[in-house]
């Protein structure tokens, strides 16, 4: 019980009475704005549960008299945007690829379309300006292992590159050490003949037996000259780009355990009319043929 | 004032001491009440508060140079995150709480704490062992994956044996006190022993995948799985970050400023209406997600209606210090407690906000909520915190004052200097990424890729970088005070001193 209720000079409140460790509490009554602005809250919490869905009950709930749903909403929302970009997707994809480029409307909408696109979900491996990485092929240069042209391009991120799509692009280069098909030595010899193609191999050493192992397991895909094919999808090795790395080392590994890199088959993806899109915006990124 | 304040500490002492002879033994007053405990937690916390900020530093300097992780697992953002938000909340926040519960219990209560020197051991080596134990989890990448909740269950089960260990402590020397009524401090603190058993119990009933695995899976799916957690993450920011940090408030506020607390009345209505609208609020973490949208909707009108009795316990600290506003200028520690009651109220009033449904979906997955979090962490729990513990280290060690109140004072304006450093760029930053994330073109395509958006926020990364830097530069400062303030001899109480100022010096002693 209260007892020793004290008034306090400063504010001139009473105390409730109470104290604890020498601390003492006023009696200060609620503040009138603090009291309305939560029972202002308070109306607003009710008005919002009769708008929207709120109450729930045994088999449902009270879907509020604005009958709002956030699904209901987002469907509407997808909806409009496909409306929107209908007006020229339609047209792109009724329109071959190569003829899009005439029509400098619809290039804009595709080169649009196609960049966007292309940020999304081509450039975490080919990287923001397509200059590729490690593995993953560059787009924006003129070494294309399955062809730079417009159609190349749209076959590829169509149906892919060894994706398990029965139309995908698939290219298997043997193991020639797993799986014992040539010796290490062999090996090592057919690596420092490869390198003299592209001018970094070991000046002195005797290439005719690295010669005469490519030209029996290697020059059927990748060229008598190592120049590639690219309706195999056998890189040219004589350039100045490799995928794996030009190392003596990464090459030797590369003949002995092939790494095989894959690329989705974006049909899954995005519709024709995104895809044609990529295919010119990467086209345009400066390998296009 | 500072009069009977000063008699009641002696009063307190409970064993009838003249003033004079009370101020000369200081150490039979710690005989009586058990600071012990409250002192290993104190040291805890500061330790633990300079290992939340740096791992925080770190995080942050790799959210802006990813490289920094050096491919190493363990240095991964994705197992360093909890430790850096384990170490925030539970170990400096948690060892704060603990300290500072179990001294204004025990003081308010007129009481030693119940279950002598073993419990008190227990709940302090057992809960420093909880938290190295999970710190150790999170970087061998053992998770439930759980936002504050990421130990896993064998951990899970151990805290909980410390925490009703804390329960019985608290609540016994409750039970047990001299004083005919409860304080405010000592509701708010019983509430959150209470709600966050039934929150960590509640959030981590899981399945171990073996009894000798780590592994466990949650015994909720899918969006329950979502509503549960979540009920449980924002009632951690709720009864964690905030119930328990007003009760240090309306202990330490009314003490630092020599006034008694502004209203009686508020602290009951808003004490109960806080306690009653936060526990529905976590839905509001689910906008535009599977969950219902009537689950969504009450999530959002609690957090609306809770913006009040937020503002209740801002109120009854600021009010307090009217007629005592002076104190200000002199006490910097005072200005700590002061400052947090404003970030406080400021953040209070963004959450609500940022919980209606309309708002969040601009400020959902941003890094406004970032901001938001850190204005609560930092401004808040963070600086309550600190303005305690410059207030208790010179009593539980027996000085006489704080080695430097100029260092303190430094403290403050570099570790606020961080906080705006760190909430602005978070929330140009949070704006930024909500507004580039739903831009379309004239065509209806998306104006900017995510990977353009991650771009953009970039230099805001390094500010709140820099932000994390000033603070911890802050907390650092204050670790050198506190270390000073214990062994410098210029602190030393002098028995002149002592004998001079009966009646003042005991009110020095009390912090007065």
């Amino acid at each position: 019980m209260p007892t020793k209720i004290e008034k306090d000079s400063i504010s001139g409140q009473d105390t409730t009475g109470h104290e604890w460790d020498g601390l003492k509490e006023l009696n200060t009554p609620l503040p009138k704005w603090w009291l309305y602005t939560l029972y202002a809250t308070c109306v607003w919490a009710v008005v919002w549960c009769v708008l929207y869905p709120s109450v729930p009950g045994i088999s449902g709930y009270f879907p509020g008299v604005l009958g709002a749903s956030t699904r209901v909403q987002v469907t509407n929302d997808v909806k409009a945007l496909a409306a929107q970009r209908a007006v020229t997707m339609d047209k792109l994809t009724a329109t071959p690829i190569a003829e899009v480029r005439q029509d400098p409307q619809l290039m804009a909408v595709a080169t649009t379309a196609g960049r966007i696109a292309f940020a999304n979900n081509c450039q975490p491996c080919h990287g923001p300006s397509g200059e590729g990485r490690p593995g993953y092929p560059a787009l924006a240069g003129d070494a294309w292992i399955w062809g730079g042209k417009l159609a190349d391009l749209q076959q590829t991120i169509t149906y892919g590159i060894r994706s398990g799509h029965p139309d995908a692009r698939v290219s298997q280069m043997p193991r020639f050490g797993a799986d014992g098909i040539l010796k290490p030595e062999e090996i090592a010899q057919v690596a420092d003949y490869v390198m003299t193609l592209y001018g970094k191999g070991t000046a002195g050493a005797d290439m005719a037996k690295g010669r005469a192992i490519y030209g029996e397991n290697c020059a059927a895909c990748h060229g008598d000259n190592g120049e590639g094919k690219r309706d195999v999808g056998a890189p040219a090795l004589k350039g100045a780009v490799h995928l794996y790395g030009d190392s003596r080392e990464t090459v030797r590994a590369q003949i002995a355990n092939p790494r095989q890199g894959v690329m989705p088959n974006w049909n899954q993806r995005l519709d024709e009319a995104t895809i044609k899109s990529l295919a010119l915006y990467v086209h345009s990124l400066g390998g296009g043929e | 004032m500072s009069g009977s304040a000063a008699m009641s500490d002696i009063a307190l002492a409970g064993i009838g001491l003249g003033r004079a002879a009370a101020a000369e033994h200081v150490s039979a007053r710690a005989e009586v009440y058990n600071m012990d405990v409250v002192r290993k937690f104190l040291i805890a916390s500061v330790f633990w508060a300079v290992v939340a900020f740096l791992v925080g530093v770190y995080l942050a300097l790799e959210l802006s140079w990813p490289s920094l992780n050096f491919g190493l697992s363990f240095l991964n953002f994705g197992r360093l995150r909890p430790v850096h938000t384990s170490a925030a909340i539970f170990a400096f926040g948690g060892s704060a709480l603990f300290a500072k519960s179990f001294y204004v219990v025990q003081r308010t209560c007129r009481a030693r704490l119940f279950g002598g020197e073993a419990l008190a051991n227990f709940v302090f080596w057992g809960y420093q062992f909880f938290i190295v134990m999970a710190a150790l989890s999170y970087v061998m990448g053992y998770s439930q994956g759980q936002e504050y909740a990421e130990p896993e269950w064998h951990i899970d089960l151990f805290l909980t044996v410390v925490w009703v260990a804390y329960g019985v402590a608290y609540i016994g020397t409750v039970l047990k006190r001299e004083e005919p009524h409860i304080y405010v401090a000592n509701w708010f603190y019983m509430t959150f022993i209470l709600t966050i058993a039934v929150l960590h119990i509640g959030n981590n009933i899981a399945l171990p995948v073996s009894i000798y695995a780590a592994k466990s899976y949650s015994a909720y799916a899918g969006v329950q799985n979502a509503l549960i957690q979540w009920w449980y993450g924002h009632n951690a920011v709720g009864f964690f970050l905030t119930v328990p940090f007003l009760g240090m408030m309306y202990y330490f506020i009314p003490k630092q400023a020599g006034r008694p607390i502004y209203s009686y009345r508020l602290s009951i209505v808003h004490f109960w209406s806080l306690t009653f609208m936060y526990i529905w609020a976590g839905p509001h973490h689910l906008h535009y997600t599977a969950l219902p949208d009537w689950t969504q909707t009450l999530g959002a009108v609690f957090s609306v209606m809770l913006w009040m009795p937020s503002w209740g316990g801002m109120i009854n600290g600021l009010m307090t210090l009217s007629g005592a506003w002076d104190k200000l200028r002199t006490d910097p520690a005072l200005r700590f407690s002061v400052a947090a009651v404003g970030f406080y109220g400021m953040s209070t009033f963004e959450g609500p906000m940022m919980s209606i449904r309309e708002v969040n979906a601009l400020a959902h997955y941003t890094d406004w909520v970032i901001g938001h979090v850190h204005s609560g962490a930092l401004g808040w729990v963070a600086f309550i915190s600190f303005g305690a513990t410059y207030y208790l280290v010179p009593l539980l060690w027996n000085r006489a004052r704080l080695y430097s109140t100029r260092l303190v004072s430094w403290h403050f304006w570099i570790a606020t200097l961080g906080i705006v450093f760190y909430i602005t760029s978070m929330w140009v930053a949070g704006i930024m990424e909500g507004l580039m994330w739903r831009a379309y073109d004239q065509f209806g395509f998306l104006q900017y890729s995510f990977a353009e958006a991650v771009n953009a926020v970039h230099p805001y990364f390094v500010i709140r970088m820099l932000g994390g830097v000033l603070f911890l530069i802050g907390a650092l400062i204050m670790v050198y005070n506190l270390i000073m303030t214990v062994y410098s001899p210029t602190t030393e109480v002098s028995v002149t001193e002592r004998r001079d100022a009966a009646l003042p010096a005991g009110a020095a002693l009390a912090g007065e």
